[in-house]
């Protein structure tokens, strides 16, 4: 840039002045307003709402309201119906992430091996994401029903009992994570694909070469640590989803038997839309986005720094 | 000791045929190239070699020994890639070293968390570090031993590539365009430092390049490809010398060869527009045929008179390139149209006036070949064509002489 300038005006002079600086700065606000005008309105205005919110007694539909503190996350704290639905949502997630992660990176290295039924394969795991899962509730309902059902027929069959899926209360979260398992297997697969695709095949050959004879050894060498960046985002994109868990319960279960199946997002709509506690519903999701915030916080810190070369 | 022996490979994909019973023999230590223009086949026969690839027919033996049924990582052969294939999660020794805990440690060794288990891993693991130090240090890349891929450059990335196929000692390198990511100036060094350590490990290199000069500079023994087939097989000079095929002749040599169309006159002789050349070979009278002449044969005459069997072709100069040590000429002819005949000269060569000059080369400097393109040699000339005191002008152009 000095080089530009003449002998004598100043090694600090600027090239283009102070002017052309100025527009470039307006341009690029001018650019980025869109966006950031967006982001005020969709999330950061309704956050700041929400928080506020939950530090006040506000219903639904009520003309004022008044100040109570903390009171409704103290409430939260010691809410057995609370308590229960935040343990039965952590359950579900421990259940479902493992799961959709390590059946979906299977299904993927299995369909990307095949060549002709390729397609075919990728359409069955990947439909069970396109379907409405409100309508495959409906399905599932009559596939787990406790006489009527197929599976409970063919566990009659190999002498396994018969299992009352959704009413028993040990058995219906860990049932809706089978649900939720299945929607998720899917997208996971075709992340997974996507990942599988952008390995070198170069890697491949050369590791051949260099002894890597089996699949064992060509997964644990190349195919795992390269996907390493996707398997870290499916992470991430699972949880969220899994900790968002609403539709199945609201459907299937509507929290029951007893409270069983209550989890976060249920507990959180029926306060809100049902008994119109707005300002405990506003307290109990800035808990929700809490453990969202961590959830993301932790991966992208830690997995992010482990995964990338 | 380690003698490749290829009988009749072919290979083709569905109805294309890719290599046609390439027959080749490698011996020991020598250091052989495949050269050719890219889709020749070459990089499919050394993929064929390093066992990446299964041929459609035809067989590869190691002194002696068929391997055709061995996996890759059981011939004892190295494939350094044109990417250089590196493993980007791990560090270069653990790139480097990775083949010797492929062969050294057993498959339960090698499972994640479980591998802590064994007591010998540990012992094992630091013999292998020693091996990998050793590689390192014979390619001076031992400072970045604990470094990962993408913090490389490209020339160190070569080397790397170089260490993990140099650990395992193998019988057989096999190189596919390993300097082809390079730049200029480094593919030079590296040229140099390959050839070098050739001579270091004394083992056979099979090297697959698509860079003449590559072929040239570093090969003891030189096989041209086209189109799945060997053309020529030979040391860097004869393919010079003595091109067997006008591709071969195109190929091989920079700036490329001049030719000109000809015919061949009654009795074999060879005309070039419309006049004999006194050269005579064995082809039918009336076929076509072609005269090349390198660039390095051929010179514009200056002020010298025109001595015996050497002919002139009158030209106009068109551009000079100065390279420096030399200059190549780009010349238009009278009667060939739009091609250039291209002369190599030295720097201090009189380049003379700009206008039209005589291009003198000698009659020995011609490459001679047929419809086909194939080599013809030119016949012992009789005695009275010899004592002949040509002098011969091409084309009109050949004024003064």
């Amino acid at each position: 840039m000095s080089a530009l300038a003449l002998p004598g005006s100043g090694a600090r002079q600027r090239p283009f002045g102070g002017r052309q600086a100025f527009i470039e700065k307006i341009t690029g606000m001018g650019l980025a307003l869109p966006a950031t005008l967006l982001l005020l309105l969709t999330s950061l205005v309704p956050l700041v709402v929400l928080f506020v919110m939950s530090f006040t007694d506000y219903e639904l539909g009520a003309v004022e309201f008044e100040w109570v503190g903390v009171a409704n996350f103290s409430k939260a704290m010691g809410d057995s119906v609370f308590r229960r639905s935040l343990w039965n949502t952590f359950l579900y997630v421990g259940i479902v992430l493992p799961g959709a992660v390590c059946l979906g990176l299977l299904v993927a290295v299995l369909v990307y091996g095949r060549k002709r039924t390729r397609s075919f394969y990728e359409i069955v795991y990947f439909l069970p994401v396109t379907s409405t899962l409100i309508a495959m509730a409906t399905v599932w309902q009559f596939l787990l029903h406790p006489r009527l059902g197929p599976i409970n027929t063919f566990l009659h069959m190999i002498g396994a009992g018969e299992h009352a899926f959704l009413s028993d209360p040990a058995l219906v979260v860990p049932t809706l994570a089978m649900i939720g398992m299945w929607q998720l297997i899917g997208f996971n697969m075709v992340l997974f694909l996507a990942g599988l695709s952008a390995i070198p095949k170069d890697l491949y050959e050369a590791a051949e070469i260099d002894g890597c004879a089996g699949g064992i050894d060509r997964f644990l060498t190349i195919t795992w640590p390269l996907l390493g960046p996707t398997t870290m985002f499916v992470i991430v994109t699972t949880s969220i989803t899994a900790f968002k868990i609403f539709d199945t319960v609201a459907v299937m279960t509507q929290g029951g038997p007893m409270g069983s199946s209550e989890v976060l997002l249920y507990s959180i709509y029926l306060e809100g839309f049902q008994y119109f506690h707005t300002a405990y519903a506003a307290a109990l999701t800035m808990v929700f986005l809490v453990f969202i915030l961590i959830f993301s916080v932790i991966q992208s810190f830690v997995l992010e720094r482990r995964v990338h070369y | 000791m380690a003698r490749v022996t290829l009988k009749s490979i072919a290979k083709t994909f569905g109805q294309t045929s890719v290599l046609s019973g390439i027959d080749l023999e490698v011996a020991d230590g020598e250091f052989l190239t495949l050269v050719g223009a890219s889709g020749c086949g070459k990089s499919t026969l050394i993929r064929i070699i390093a066992g990446l690839e299964p041929q459609t027919s035809g067989s590869i033996e190691i002194d002696g020994r068929s391997i055709d049924h061995l996996r890759p990582h059981e011939r004892r052969v190295a494939l350094v890639f044109q990417s250089y294939a590196l493993y980007p999660h791990m560090s270069v020794a653990g790139n480097i070293g990775l083949p010797l805990t492929m062969q050294r440690l057993s498959q339960w060794e090698r499972l994640p968390v479980v591998k802590y288990l064994s007591p010998r891993r540990r012992r094992v693991m630091r013999g292998i570090a020693e091996e990998v130090r050793a590689v390192a240090a014979q390619l001076q890349i031992e400072p970045l031993l604990g470094r990962r891929p993408s913090q490389l450059s490209g020339g160190q990335r070569q080397r790397v590539a170089l260490g993990r196929s140099m650990v395992r000692h193998p019988d057989v390198f096999l190189m596919d365009e390993p300097l082809s990511n390079l730049d200029a100036k480094l593919r030079v060094h590296m040229r140099s430092e390959l050839a070098e350590l050739h001579k270091r490990l004394q083992t056979t290199f099979v090297y697959v390049t698509h860079d003449q000069v590559e072929a040239m500079t570093m090969s003891d023994r030189v096989a041209m490809m086209d189109a799945g087939s060997i053309l020529q097989l030979g040391t860097p000079s004869e393919l010079y010398a003595r091109p067997a095929n006008i591709k071969v002749a195109q190929f091989i040599g920079s700036p490329a060869i001049n030719l000109l169309p000809a015919t061949v006159g009654d009795g074999g002789v060879i005309e070039v527009m419309g006049r004999h050349l006194p050269l005579r070979t064995a082809l039918a009278a009336g076929s076509a045929a072609t005269v090349g002449i390198r660039p390095e044969a051929i010179a514009p005459r200056g002020a010298a008179p025109l001595r015996e069997q050497q002919v002139a072709l009158g030209a106009v100069r068109r551009r000079t390139e100065n390279l420096g040590s030399e200059y190549i000429l780009h010349f238009d002819v009278a009667g060939l149209g739009d091609k250039v005949i291209t002369c190599r000269v030295p720097a201090d060569h009189d380049l003379g006036t700009t206008g039209e000059v005589d291009l003198v080369f000698d009659l020995a400097a011609c490459h001679i070949f047929d419809a086909e393109g194939q080599r013809a040699e030119p016949l012992n000339m009789q005695r009275e064509d010899r004592n002949q005191r040509v002098r011969l002008y091409l084309n009109s152009g050949g004024a003064a002489g």
